[in-house]
């Protein structure tokens, strides 16, 4: 083991030898399942790296892409190691496996690194007080750590990690360290001001856009406007006249379930590279048998089609069909969301070098090193152990560089002209190719009784990305990705009747996760029905879910948090309205109340009080912040127009027709965070699923009028 | 092919260019700044702001060709030093950046209007700023650190 240690140090261009250690036996993809953290192994394994000198280096296995987990996951090594993250340096994982999974996607990083990351971190502190306490020959008892040394009890005596990390190496890594009990932690938990933050604000940091490497030229891919046609010629003439241009090659987009053509253009720099893309002519021989709804209107046709017969069944609890067959008072309704685009600022990009040795090396903003790594392996058919990856910061994603077509064009690039390459898609590419989120439809059914709801269904309707995306749902299945979060378990609304059914309807539009991914659709639906069945048995919205969650104390917790916060007893004056809502994702629970006036200009967003409970978290500040983007986003999806396709292409192609907020659209955000012991939940993603149906049910308040498509008229 | 002498951040970079290039490129690619940021390449969302004679520009519209030979460029490399500008500082303390990609583009922004208007009221930030665009959402932050590095000038 000590071998692979000193390995490993090496490969990393450190110098000295030291303790390395950390975590091993992830399951892999667990990036949008429910992690089980309590399953996995603790092995050595290099997420601990300290070396002789004193210098401890900590290494972040989850991509940064704004979420925060340069700061959050090494927060979790270093509380329990007793170091503070300013005295470590941090680097990003490489995608190999002795790292476990390293997507960052599912809010999962703090939830599912929990427990391991911090056994990683007191299996070292041990370890290090072990070699202290040999060193001075005492008992390791009366030894401790604090700031990267250990001390001795009632004495003056210290020493650094790094003088006894090389004896503390030689010991078995302790299976079962003691953990911190939560009400001692110094860092978790605590405000502490985000150390990348400073890079980010001096234009230091370095995104994939930004890399550089000798001898790179730049590529420009031009892309078939429907997606799947293939190319019947390419007129590259005027292209290769352009100066700066170097060749015009026909290349393929590899997504992960089919494969399309494509042209790049190759270039001495970015500029030439699209001037010589917008020169070239390459006529497309439309592959119609490849379209399958391939135009927004086939699609919604189908789904409404498909909304009046019967779905999968998912789950079921009585028999609901026949409770809403003989109700007195039953609510029937149907609710749209449309595709979305992720819309990064930092459109795709990737740069590639294969080189003259059969090594690859690829520089890219992507969600996980080790999909990646595989990825490339399998795409150019060369072994993993010759491929490195260098993850670089994310400009954005909310899910879209978790696909990494984008990755396979310049892998294709490099070895069809032996150089490396860059390629950087344009913002137009971005928004016009795909994947997007899924548009879906909720048709929502439900049973009122003597003031009470009964029985309640959500029939989810929509493409299904395990099935589009990983060829991953048998027929007649329900996509379980999606139905777990409109599991009864997961809403835990207390109905005597319940069942979740889904009607899969295929598309050829790409799809994918996007932030907070069928949680952003569902909870439109199932929370604007909620308030349809409270006003349908005269009950406040408030109340009526009250009384649905008595016996969810968590969600009752965080619905009167918020209804205090929101000072939601409180009428307001006419011309004004409120709406809430709330939903359970990636194990947390987000509410939200959101406040509308009329003005002459329409309805306007005047205020938002958010409420999360995502059990123990990291850092509070980070926690609001993305409770922050999470409005942000959910009022975009609520409020701004969808992704549409007409003749087979998408008729959206930058910000000017596929709108993001902009800072004049920016409502007073307030934030809340219930403080508790509970199991860490999410936090990248849980804020949003509430947006939409809270606005909408508070703009059905100040007008009477029932919104069930979006885009909301705000 | 056309030879021009950009000054950037004080400092002459020798660029040999196609004149149409616009001006992000030759930053970026050319004299190696790799803080302004590519977008939109629209003028939609402003991550490539950076000043032309001290007034905002979006540096992806603005070929070569059309900068005077006096033009001074300033990037968000040249307000950095030697230390950081009033503006960054209050982003730090504000903790504005979330992804952090936009963030050139938007402290140039509030750079030029601190410039010319040392106490913006909220109309006046939210003029200056609509143009950048933050899709992870800091905006409540921007402008809270706006009016933070107002007081510090």
């Amino acid at each position: 083991m000590k071998n692979n240690r000193r390995e490993f140090i090496k490969n990393l261009g450190l110098t000295g030898i030291g303790l390395s250690i950390g975590i091993d036996g992830f399951s892999k993809n667990v990036a949008l399942k429910k992690l089980t953290p309590a399953t996995l192994a603790l092995e050595i394994n290099p997420f601990i790296i300290i070396e002789n000198s004193g210098k401890i280096t900590l290494v972040n296995s989850r991509p940064d892409m704004g979420q925060g987990s340069t700061q959050a996951v090494p927060s979790l090594l270093a509380e329990e190691l007793e170091v503070s993250l300013d005295q470590v340096s941090i680097i990003q994982s490489d995608g190999r496996s002795k790292y476990g999974s390293q997507q960052s996607g599912g809010s999962s990083s703090v939830r599912g690194l929990w427990m391991p990351l911090r056994q990683a971190g007191a299996a070292a502190k041990e370890m290090l007080i072990k070699a202290a306490a040999e060193k001075w020959g005492v008992n390791a008892a009366d030894c401790y750590a604090e700031a990267g040394k250990i001390f001795l009890k009632g004495s003056q005596k210290s020493v650094t990690y790094g003088e006894v990390a090389d004896l503390a190496s030689t010991y078995q890594v302790p299976k079962n360290p003691k953990l911190k009990d939560p009400k001692d932690f110094k860092i978790i938990g605590k405000y502490n001001k985000r150390l990348d933050v400073p890079d980010r604000v001096s234009g230091k940091a370095i995104y994939g856009i930004d890399a550089e490497i000798p001898g790179m030229v730049y590529a420009k891919v031009v892309h078939s406007p429907r997606i799947h046609d293939s190319i019947a010629s390419i007129d590259d003439a005027a292209a290769r006249k352009v100066v700066g241009v170097l060749d015009v090659i026909k290349i393929e987009r590899a997504m992960p379930h089919t494969k399309v053509d494509a042209v790049a253009v190759i270039a001495q720099n970015q500029w030439a590279a699209l001037k010589g893309a917008k020169a070239l002519t390459v006529n497309w021989k439309s592959e119609s048998g490849k379209y399958l709804n391939q135009n927004t209107s086939e699609y919604f046709e189908a789904a409404y089609e498909a909304a009046k017969k019967p779905g999968i069944r998912a789950e079921e609890k009585g028999d609901f069909d026949a409770h809403f067959e003989s109700a007195s008072t039953k609510l029937e309704a149907v609710y749209e969301t449309p595709f979305l685009a992720h819309a990064a600022i930092e459109s795709e990009n990737a740069t590639v070098h294969i080189k003259d040795d059969g090594t690859v090396e690829v520089w890219a903003p992507i969600q996980g090193p080790d999909g990646a790594l595989s990825q490339v392996a399998q795409y150019l058919g060369v072994p993993e152990e010759k491929v490195k990856i260098n993850v670089t910061l994310l400009g954005g994603s909310f899910g879209r560089k978790a696909y990494m077509d984008f990755l396979n064009e310049a892998c294709d690039i490099s070895r069809k002209i032996k150089k490396p390459v860059k390629v950087l898609w344009t913002k137009e590419d971005d928004i016009s190719q795909g994947p997007y989120r899924p548009a879906m439809l909720s048709r929502m059914q439900g049973v009122i009784e003597n003031g009470r709801a009964k029985a309640f269904h959500h029939q989810a309707i929509g493409e299904s990305i395990a099935g589009q995306v990983f060829n991953g749902l048998r027929p007649n299945t329900a996509d379980d990705w999606l139905s777990g979060e409109l599991s009864q378990e997961n809403h835990q609304y207390n109905f005597e009747v319940n069942k979740v059914s889904y009607s899969r309807v295929k598309t050829s539009i790409p799809v994918v996760w996007w932030r907070s991914v069928y949680a952003s659709n569902f909870g439109w639906g199932q929370e604007c029905f909620i308030d349809e069945m409270a006003h349908e048995a005269k009950k406040d919205p408030l109340e009526f879910r009250l009384g649905l969650l008595k016996n969810a104390p968590r969600f009752t917790n965080v619905l009167n948090l918020l209804a205090e916060k929101a000072d939601y007893k409180t009428p307001l004056p006419a011309g004004k309205a409120k709406g809430i809502a709330v939903f359970r994702s990636f194990d947390s629970i987000s509410a939200a109340c959101v406040f509308v006036s009329k003005t002459d200009n329409g309805i306007k967003i005047d205020k938002v009080v958010s409420v999360i409970d995502c059990g123990m978290f990291v850092n509070p500040d980070n926690v609001k912040a993305q409770t922050e983007g999470n409005i942000i986003m959910g009022i975009q999806a609520a409020t701004k127009g969808g992704i549409t396709f007409e003749n087979n292409q998408c008729v959206q192609s930058n910000y000017h027709d596929y709108q993001v907020l902009r800072n004049s659209e920016t409502p007073k955000m307030e934030i809340y965070i219930v403080e508790n012991y509970e199991r860490p939940g999410g936090v990248g993603e849980p804020g949003l699923p509430p947006i939409a149906p809270a606005l909408g049910n508070a703009i059905f308040n100040l007008t009477g009028k029932r919104e069930r498509k979006l885009p909301l008229g705000v | 092919m056309p030879v021009f002498n950009l000054n950037i951040n004080n400092k002459v970079y020798k660029i040999t260019a196609e004149a149409d290039m616009p001006l992000v490129w030759a930053i970026r690619d050319l004299a190696n700044l790799k803080g302004t940021k590519f977008g939109c390449g629209m003028a939609h969302c402003g991550a490539c702001t950076v000043h032309l004679d001290g007034q905002p520009i979006r540096s992806c519209q603005m070929p070569l060709s059309a900068l005077s030979k006096k033009a001074k460029i300033t990037t968000i490399e040249g307000i950095a030093e030697p230390t950081l500008h009033a503006v960054q500082k209050a982003w730090i303390e504000e903790q504005v950046p979330q992804c952090g990609y936009c963030q050139s583009g938007q402290i140039m922004s509030a750079v030029a209007l601190l410039k010319t208007n040392k106490n913006p009221n909220d109309e006046e930030i939210l003029a200056a700023m609509e143009g950048n665009l933050c899709r992870c959402g800091t905006y409540q932050r921007i402008n809270q650190a706006i009016k933070n590095a107002s007081k510090m000038l």
